[in-house]
């Protein structure tokens, strides 16, 4: 189901390389090259549309991949946005989410 | 932020740490029910390092997308920490070996107890301590979590997967302030799920944020405000 073994630390190790390099490349280039409107617009938008993304394929597809299911991770998700809107921390609304789901699948 | 004491600096920089890096134990949990081992749960929070990224990663690779898609998918989320270390970079004022090792704690915590700081000297102890306690709790949480998720068996039964959709929602949150954040997050969750039956997994997630990203920037500078 998942990808190998060798093959998830060989994306481990890139992730680590690329991620470490974008945030030193923050402490070492020159301002005015990162300071153009567009860049800075493109770097608020990038994390949004991710997030959006990676919200909806954890909710929606299917445990086995490639198809789509409404099953008891919208109930927990649900309770997680309830518990957003009050301000709960996030720990709170990771576990809430994830027992909600766990009892909803006991019924 | 006011202009408080040094010991006011250090002590609210703790306690973001330990609040932040408690919830390492569900990024452990989450990595191992996804099929990491607990090495590679604690090589993604000692090396990556950012949170976000990390839950990218694992997200993508337990809904079956390849390793090197969820390293592209990690990749794209850390790419904010390159604006931040821009944002405190003349504060922290560090070069050579000081610079390589402060550039790993550039993250939302640190950058957030920084910038917000009346002096350089507080703004530096608001970064260091708050890197350095959200590093070390992370890691040992991380570990924590990593045991216990390999300890419970399936991972559904105990509603990890909603948690991680839940984390992912938690993450999302405070950065649907604007008009625009809030129509490109609608749009990759849309794009997102349109693309789950067509295309092999992990791709939505690539595809559809970048769908996002497009829109918001055709969008009409009004719908910014």
């Amino acid at each position: 189901m998942t990808a190998s073994s060798p093959m998830l630390w060989i994306g481990i190790a890139l992730t680590a390389a690329l991620c470490y390099g974008l945030k030193y490349a923050g402490l070492a280039v020159p301002q005015r090259v990162l300071d153009h409107p567009w860049t800075v617009r493109v770097a608020d938008l990038i994390p949004v549309g991710l997030l959006g993304a990676l919200v909806a394929v954890q909710l929606l597809q299917s445990p086995s991949g490639g198809a789509l299911v409404l099953d008891a991770r919208v109930l927990g998700v649900a309770v997680a946005v309830v518990l957003l809107l009050l301000r709960a921390p996030f720990l709170a609304v990771v576990g809430a989410a994830a027992l909600v789901a766990a009892l909803a699948r006991l019924l | 932020m006011t202009t408080g004491s040094d010991r006011q600096v250090v002590v609210d920089s703790l306690g973001v740490g330990i609040a932040t890096g408690v919830y390492g134990v569900s990024f452990g949990a989450i990595a191992t029910a996804s099929g990491l081992d607990v090495w590679q749960a604690c090589a993604l929070s000692l090396l990556v390092f950012t949170g976000a990224s990390q839950f990218a990663f694992v997200g993508v690779v337990a809904a079956g997308g390849s390793a090197l898609t969820g390293a592209l998918t990690a990749t794209l989320l850390g790419s904010r920490n390159t604006f931040y270390g821009l944002s405190i970079a003349q504060r922290l004022d560090v070069r050579g070996v000081r610079r390589a090792a402060a550039a790993h704690l550039v993250i939302d915590e640190s950058t957030a107890m920084s910038v917000t700081r009346d002096t350089p000297h507080q703004a530096r102890l608001g970064f260091y301590w708050t890197g350095a306690s959200v590093f070390v709790l992370w890691n040992a949480m991380t570990l924590v979590g990593a045991l216990a998720g390999e300890a419970i068996g399936d991972p559904r039964a105990y509603g990890l997967d909603a948690a991680v959709a839940a984390a992912f929602v938690g993450l999302l949150w405070p950065r649907l302030t604007s008009t625009t954040t809030r129509l490109v997050a609608a749009t990759g969750a849309l794009a997102a799920t349109a693309l789950v039956p067509l295309t092999p997994s992990g791709v939505p997630i690539v595809l559809g944020g970048a769908v996002a990203v497009a829109m918001g920037l055709a969008l009409p500078a009004r719908a910014a405000s």
